[in-house]
């Protein structure tokens, strides 16, 4: 097999089990997050302002380990440093 | 496909080039201080005031009361820094219904430099607040031990406050162009709606994390005086 054909497979294999799986572990947290924040919602409506607040910090902060994943498979996508390394040696030849 | 709008570039000269980032920032600054200046020439104490006062004043209002919940006392010292990083990310995500624009927030490097700001004013505002001396005896707060641990929170921290509203933006305008190729009519326009929100929702967690982080640079002084003062 080629170099080039390696490195487009992996790239893209990679790209699809780098969100897959990054967003697993995001996905159940924030579902956890926003049940124990409905269930505090429900017993104290008065603080639902503090809550509220605190509820959006966290779900970003748990939200952005998702996102780093879905970063990395976009540059592997369409920003792909070895491929381009790859594609500027072999036209350099 | 583009991965950010810095691949757009609409002029160039040598080394200097004016990308869709460069234009699109200074077109959200242009627009907000021209409005915002308009707006104040004729600023009205009566009881009938123009409905754009009225625009300002809530913005401001709101902004403000949210800076004093998260426990910064004097949020008028803040907001000139807090509400412009809002207003920014906001605008800057809100103009996306208008064919053509792409959001600056969707280059990684204007995320940087609103983090860097945020970076720089975090020590400035501890350091107004309590002094330089008091303020780097928080970086040895617990023991000495947690001095590496603390300046790696204060990076790492930084880079994921560019990186969250970097990914957020990008993803957004990437998922519209990649939707545009399967379904082209209705779905992109919904998920536009859905970029609208998180948009909104990002400006609102990007100003409030940097507040967080200016009040726990803040506050510092105000836990040590009072065990002084217990003891």
């Amino acid at each position: 097999m080629e170099p080039s054909i390696i490195i487009a497979v992996a790239s893209i294999i990679v790209a699809g089990f780098s969100t897959s799986f990054g967003a697993i572990g995001p996905a159940l947290a924030e579902g956890r997050a926003v049940a124990t924040a409905l269930s505090s919602l429900a017993q104290q409506p008065d603080a639902s302002a503090t809550i509220t607040r605190t509820l959006f910090v966290g779900l970003a902060m748990i939200e952005s380990t998702a996102i780093y994943c879905l970063v990395v498979s976009m540059i592997l996508l369409f920003a792909n440093p070895f491929w381009n390394h790859f594609i500027s040696q072999s036209v350099g030849k | 496909m583009r991965l950010s709008p810095d691949s757009l570039i609409f002029w160039q000269h040598g080394l200097f080039k004016i990308n869709a980032t460069i234009a699109y920032t200074w077109l959200i600054m242009l627009l907000l201080s021209i409005t915002s200046i308009l707006i104040s020439f004729k600023l009205s104490k009566e009881i009938k005031r123009s409905r754009w006062q009225n625009l300002l004043e809530i913005i401001v209002s709101k902004i403000k009361k949210q800076i004093e919940e998260v426990g910064l006392s004097e949020p008028k010292k803040y907001i000139g820094f807090i509400g412009t990083l809002f207003l920014f990310v906001a605008a800057s995500s809100l103009f996306n219904i208008i064919p053509g624009y792409e959001p600056p927030t969707g280059s990684l490097s204007t995320t940087v430099a609103l983090a860097l700001c945020v970076f720089v004013a975090i020590p400035f505002f501890g350091i107004e607040e309590q002094g330089i001396n008091n303020y780097l005896k928080s970086y040895v707060q617990p023991t000495f031990i947690m001095l590496p641990f603390n300046i790696i929170s204060e990076i790492s921290r930084t880079l994921a406050l560019a990186v969250r509203l970097f990914g957020n933006m990008m993803s957004g305008s990437m998922i519209v162009g990649i939707l545009l190729s399967i379904t082209p009519l209705l779905f992109p326009i919904l998920m536009t709606l859905l970029g609208l929100l998180t948009g909104m929702v990002q400006a609102y967690i990007f100003s409030i994390l940097a507040a967080v982080y200016i009040a726990a640079a803040t506050r510092v002084r105000k836990s040590g005086q009072s065990k002084k003062v217990t003891s």
